[in-house]
């Protein structure tokens, strides 16, 4: 492990030689800026940082995808510039960080419900529906609570196979959470977590695992990452969402979830959101950062540097590459929200002065007016 | 001098082997010891939960325990005919011959395709059948997984057993024949008891196999945490749910995991140890 640990340092420290090599003509110093955490986001946050990086030769970001327990482990430790998780932290978790901590949500994702019927091209789910058939209840595609929900199409007598993960997810952690909202039997039994003791059903890993087994499988139902399966394009239920509409998964509807009244430190879950057009298996996922980053040996430049990280994160073009690549851009309220808490952020009480640094400045100015 | 050095070298290779073996054992039982001491030895064989949520947490192994013996018992129950149809193949009635040069390639081609490979036939192309022959709803499970595994360990047990029948002595089957014994009848009664303890032992190596065959079952098996009720029924086997879970696991999980993997070890381990004393008990015989 030791020699692991030697080995990637060395690599870390040859790459980031050759990189100042490289860019020794435009600029003196190179910045790196660190984070680690959720696994969910990590598709966007590879090209939103590229695409940073690009903008700007002097700075390298490196995110590892380690998990968001991982991530704000990592945060505690100040081994890392950000954290990332796609749950907020919890009271006890802020009070073990030793620092005000900072959440700044980057997007959108949701959880849908892929299945596989033959002649079926649009079904209608609720979610204590959905709660029945993974606890058992519900076994056959024309059981009664089903076809009342569907009068439209005729559901054939055909057993009903659940799909869900065979690996701890975040995923799994949302899906449940959102049944545990709405159903209480699902509270009382199942209950939620990245992992279950589950009652009917069968288990693959990944996404593309039970994505696999959901488009192979007639009669299959499982729950997957809405930036999966929208890329995909497979074929997915309309949740009824709090309002009583049925609500397909796409980006609009799932930025629609945090069209509500949102927490002025952002930790919210718009799990069952109120708005009439939001998809009800919503969530947010947050970059976690000190308030106070005058700590350790951090300068007002580095602190300033990820600050302007963070702005291009959250403009129109970082959002706009989320878009591309199926993650859900953040509404406006919430772009407010985000901007008034990166305000608040410090250099030992000092302001920090950002926007000033190289290319990105055109593109973040515009966002803040 | 020389040869001392090239037998210096020989002898810190040869030893390099055990600390690396001694270290893997080591670092099993090191890190499963959290899980065994939780629970105790017994109670977490003979404990059929597996339960990851925080509040209720609880790992025990017999649902993959039994889940990995149906699977593999079954499969090699499944794989006896034809591994044995193609040693005799090879071995006694086309021995030297062409044509058994031909299928004794092919069958040792089985053995060289990845499992990842044999997965995806499983899931693609053997599931539709399994499902048609209307064994459950979606196909996965321990049925599939075994017919999938037989195929796998069939040049396991077969290119050992056919060695073991060639080997048969000549004068002992001519003698037969002067006796006026048929083909047959040399087989059964002259070639197949002097190569038994050859077969029973490559039948229990293929057993070895498929004990621990992961990733080709993982895709297979359905990956359920419970004791799976019958051959139609899903399940999970100690190397699958290791698969499934090392990843995201931490703390009493991951050591129970690591408590799994260290079990499969010694159970792989002792039917190593039965196929040698099958094979020096039926030598002797």
């Amino acid at each position: 492990m030791r020699h692991f640990l030697l080995c990637s340092l060395l690599s870390v420290l040859v790459l980031s030689c050759s990189n100042s090599s490289s860019n020794s003509g435009e600029s003196s110093t190179v910045t790196s800026i660190s984070g680690a955490g959720a696994t969910f986001p990590y598709p966007y946050y590879n090209i939103v940082f590229r695409d940073y990086m690009r903008q700007h030769g002097n700075i390298t970001v490196n995110y590892g995808a380690i998990g968001s327990g991982g991530g704000i482990r990592s945060l505690r430790d100040r081994s890392v510039d950000f954290g990332a998780s796609d749950a907020f932290l919890n009271e006890k978790e802020i009070a073990s960080m030793n620092g005000e901590i900072i959440h700044i949500a980057t997007c959108l994702g949701g959880v849908v419900m892929a299945y596989t019927l033959r002649g079926v091209d649009s079904l209608r789910l609720t979610g204590p529906l959905i709660a029945d058939i993974y606890l058992g209840k519900i076994k056959k595609w024309n059981d009664p609570r089903l076809v009342a929900e569907n009068p439209a199409i005729k559901l054939p007598d055909l057993d009903i196979t659940p799909v869900y993960r065979s690996d701890g997810s975040g995923t799994t952690y949302n899906f449940s959470d959102y049944l545990c909202v709405v159903s209480p039997d699902w509270k009382e039994i199942m209950g939620k977590g990245k992992a279950l003791k589950w009652e009917a059903g069968i288990a693959a890993k990944g996404n593309p695992g039970v994505a696999g087994i959901v488009q192979q499988t007639e009669g299959a139902i499982g729950y997957i990452g809405s930036e999966y399966a929208l890329t995909l394009k497979l074929p997915t239920a309309k949740l009824k969402n709090r309002a009583g509409r049925y609500v397909d998964a796409t980006l609009e509807t799932i930025s629609a979830a945090a069209n509500v009244e949102l927490p002025d430190d952002m930790r919210a879950t718009i799990t069952d959101s109120a708005d009439p057009g939001a998809y009800p298996m919503s969530l947010f996922t947050w970059i976690l950062i000190y308030r106070d980053q005058k700590y350790d040996n951090r300068t007002d430049e580095d602190a300033s540097q990820l600050v302007d990280l963070l702005q291009y994160v959250i403009s129109p073009k970082g959002q706009k590459v989320a878009a591309q690549i199926n993650y859900a851009p953040l509404p406006p309220q919430a772009l407010k929200k985000n901007r008034q808490l990166i305000n608040k952020i410090n250099y030992g009480g000092a302001a920090i002065v950002s926007g000033n640094l190289s290319a990105a400045t055109d593109s973040t100015n515009t966002v803040l007016k | 001098m020389k040869d001392k050095i090239f037998r210096l070298f020989l002898f810190v290779a040869a030893l390099l082997v055990l600390v690396l073996a001694a270290a893997i054992v080591y670092a099993l039982v090191s890190r499963s010891s959290e899980a065994f001491q939780e629970y105790g030895i017994r109670e977490f064989i003979t404990n059929a939960e597996w339960d990851p949520r925080s509040a209720t947490e609880e790992y025990g192994a017999l649902s993959f325990i039994l889940g990995t013996l149906y699977t593999a018992f079954f499969a090699l129950l499944l794989c006896i005919p034809f591994a044995l149809s193609v040693a005799l193949f090879n071995g006694v009635y086309f021995k030297g011959k062409k044509i058994a040069g031909v299928v004794r390639s092919v069958v040792d081609l089985l053995a060289g395709i990845p499992s990842i490979v044999y997965g995806l036939w499983g899931f693609y192309t053997v599931r539709p059948l399994v499902i048609d022959l209307g064994v459950n709803a979606q196909g996965f499970g321990i049925f599939l997984s075994s017919i999938v595994l037989a195929i796998m360990i069939i040049p396991y047990a077969s290119s050992l057993s056919s060695e073991f029948l060639s080997m048969v002595p000549n004068n002992l089957k001519e003698g037969a024949y002067s006796l006026g014994a048929t083909r047959l009848e040399v087989v059964q009664h002259v070639s197949m008891p002097m190569a038994s303890p050859g077969i029973v032992a490559s039948f229990i190596l293929a057993l070895g196999r498929a004990l621990g065959e992961t990733m080709a079952v993982t895709m297979l098996i359905g990956n359920t945490n419970r004791i799976p009720h019958g051959l139609r029924d899903t399940g999970n086997t100690m190397a699958s749910v290791i698969a499934n879970q090392f990843g995201e696991a931490d703390g009493l999980k991951l050591s129970a995991l690591i408590a799994i993997g260290l079990l499969l070890f010694i159970i792989t381990a002792v039917i190593n140890l039965i196929a040698k004393l099958v094979m020096k008990k039926l030598s002797h015989a």
